[in-house]
């Protein structure tokens, strides 16, 4: 059941509105279709001024508006390319060239996720055992809440180069240095979740603990870990997506050769805004996926840890 | 009298003081409270929760705490588990003070909820304390499956807390103190949750158990029949400060029915109950 279940109250509403808070398959659809419309109607505002330049200087002085249209939706280097251009783009760099070849966009990715992916292990471990001792022990609360907090208000786009270069300085180069901007960006959530859910049990609970004579780590990994982990996976939907964010941040400063932001440094460079709006929409499924595949894990979790239905 | 004051006990005392206070034989005194003192320092006054309290437990009775809220009733119970301080007097259970007994598990306490944590299964939440006390697997099960069946929850195993009414997670809760073998049960109000027609029923069952197991039980009430109807003993509480106003020998036979409750022994004694809480202004306007 969903929020918007509640909202709606009973389940039976037949009206189109009913159908949209529940999420049925038609209004969904209809959503898309609006955006995907939005986006063609924006390519034909943005693109056209250009085209009515190129027609000047082809001496064109007559068009109909179907021309301009179609010729708005085909440019090579549009300012906002249309939807097809960019599927397009993205089934000639996905799906027609080899994988591993530097063309692909799979190898881009890949590429990419490796590192966010190593840098979100790394943050997430780091943000759970930053979070137990800051529970256990005081001082850690006192002393390392504020360098935490005050580490996440510098933009990342800031500090990127200097770890990239400091790191590069003692001989770290290639996946860890922009696994580390991974973790930089992801152990934060991760700490003020676990924060939270480890101090979640409620007195009563803690008290049979002590009734038992139960030690600190028993009381830890019997009840204060698993009574975090409703709030540990949503932590980490919320980490694992900013790893992705962060290893293509990484990617930027350094004129990596590979990645989805190399790709996207070199779009810029050449002005191959398609190719552009290739990667970010790679990079977008990439965090989609991600972020669902924490999901399932939670389903399983908590399925295992008798969530009610 | 060797005076094993709680506020000075440590784990340096490891070695188990000698018996129970003088004059009683040793082992048959399970609680010994002497001029007990409770004080908590709020920002203008202090708050006497318990003064003055003197008690003694012995082994297998089934001793009831009764009183309105706020006669530090709960806070007694507390006290006796190690889970509160006292600020003065002496405790002692089973001869050593409440942090000795607890680091011994000596004592199973049932608290007002049930209580269970809800990642674990009926039968993974009464092997719960005997993970913690490092009971090998096999021997925990089978143990875990003896105190489910004392409770009449046998086949409950693979259920999850949600899954049950609140009559039965409360049984849970039993069969997880009981699953250790404490001498002493504390029940801090284990019934007060749960409707008239539940508790009459779980009160029958928690006598059969008690007379089965021999345990020796503290019970906190609010409830004049419920504690009348349990307890070869019942201590009358009343507040402000938390005191003792009475203590009660029942004449009940051991065997009791619900129906005894007609009867003009169990209605002297209920009276005789009611009589100490007025005495204590606990039926006073506030």
């Amino acid at each position: 059941m969903t929020t918007a279940d509640a909202l709606a109250g009973a389940p039976g509403g037949r009206g189109f509105l009913d159908r949209v808070r529940r999420g049925s398959a038609g209004p969904v659809a209809v959503v898309l279709a609006a955006i995907v419309a939005i986006w063609y109607l924006g390519a034909i505002q943005l693109n056209t001024p250009r085209i009515v330049d190129q027609y000047g200087r082809d001496g064109r002085a007559t068009w109909t508006f179907a021309e301009l249209v179609a010729d708005s939706w085909s440019m090579e280097r549009p300012v906002l390319p249309a939807p097809h251009q960019v599927a397009v783009e993205l089934k000639k760099s996905v799906l027609d060239i080899a994988v591993t070849s530097r063309r692909s966009l799979v190898f881009h990715a890949w590429v990419t996720m490796s590192s966010a992916l190593l840098g979100f292990a790394i943050g997430a471990a780091l943000g759970i055992a930053l979070a137990i001792g800051i529970v256990h022990v005081r001082t850690l609360e006192r002393s390392l809440m504020p360098w935490i907090i005050a580490s996440q208000t510098v933009p990342i786009l800031a500090i990127a180069p200097m770890i990239i270069v400091v790191l590069g300085s003692v001989g770290l180069v290639g996946l860890v240095p922009k696994a580390i901007i991974s973790t930089y960006l992801c152990f934060f959530p991760v700490t003020i979740g676990m924060v939270k859910g480890l101090t979640s049990p409620e007195p009563i609970h803690l008290d049979l603990m002590r009734t038992y004579s139960a030690s600190t780590a028993q009381t830890l990994w019997k009840l204060r870990w698993p009574a975090s982990l409703a709030f540990l996976f949503p932590s980490l939907k919320v980490a694992v997506a900013l790893s992705v964010v962060g290893a293509i941040v990484g990617e930027l400063p350094t004129g990596a050769q590979a990645g989805i932001g190399a790709r996207l440094l070199v779009g810029s460079y050449y002005g191959q805004t398609v190719q552009i709006w290739a990667a970010l929409v790679v990079a977008a499924v990439l965090a989609g996926l991600s972020v669902a595949a924490v999901g399932g894990i939670e389903r399983l979790a908590l399925r295992r840890a008798g969530a009610q239905p | 009298m060797t005076a094993i004051v709680s506020v000075e006990s440590g784990r340096a005392a490891g070695k188990p003081r000698a018996g129970a206070a003088p004059g009683t034989a040793p082992g048959t005194v399970a609680v010994e409270i002497r001029g007990l003192n409770l004080t908590f320092q709020t920002a203008d006054t202090p708050v006497f929760a318990l003064s003055d309290i003197d008690l003694t437990i012995g082994r297998g009775d089934f001793v009831s705490l009764i009183g309105p809220s706020g006669c530090g009733k709960t806070t007694l119970m507390r006290v006796i588990a190690d889970l509160q301080k006292p600020t003065g007097g002496m405790v002692s259970v089973n001869g050593v003070t409440p942090e000795i007994a607890r680091l011994r598990r000596a004592y199973g306490y049932i608290f007002q909820a049930p209580a269970l944590y809800p990642w674990r299964t009926v039968i993974r939440n009464i092997t719960l304390p005997l993970e913690i006390m490092g009971v090998d697997k096999a021997e925990r099960l089978s143990r875990a499956k003896r105190v489910l069946d004392l409770v009449n929850l046998g086949g409950f195993e693979r259920k999850f807390p949600w899954q049950l009414s609140g009559g039965m997670q409360q049984r849970v809760s039993i069969a997880r103190a009981l699953s250790f073998d404490p001498e002493l049960l504390l029940m801090d109000e284990p019934f007060g949750a749960l409707d008239e027609i539940i508790r009459d029923h779980l009160n029958e069952e928690l006598l059969r158990l008690w007379k089965r197991t021999g345990k020796t039980v503290v019970f906190v009430t609010h409830s004049i029949s419920e504690a009348v109807f349990l307890s070869t003993r019942i201590v009358v509480m009343s507040p402000r400060p938390g005191r003792i106003v009475d203590v009660i020998d029942s004449n009940l036979p051991a065997d009791r029915t619900l129906d005894m409750r007609e009867t003009p022994e169990f209605v002297a004694l209920a009276h005789r109950v009611r009589e100490g809480l007025r005495a204590g202004h606990s039926y006073d306007d506030r």
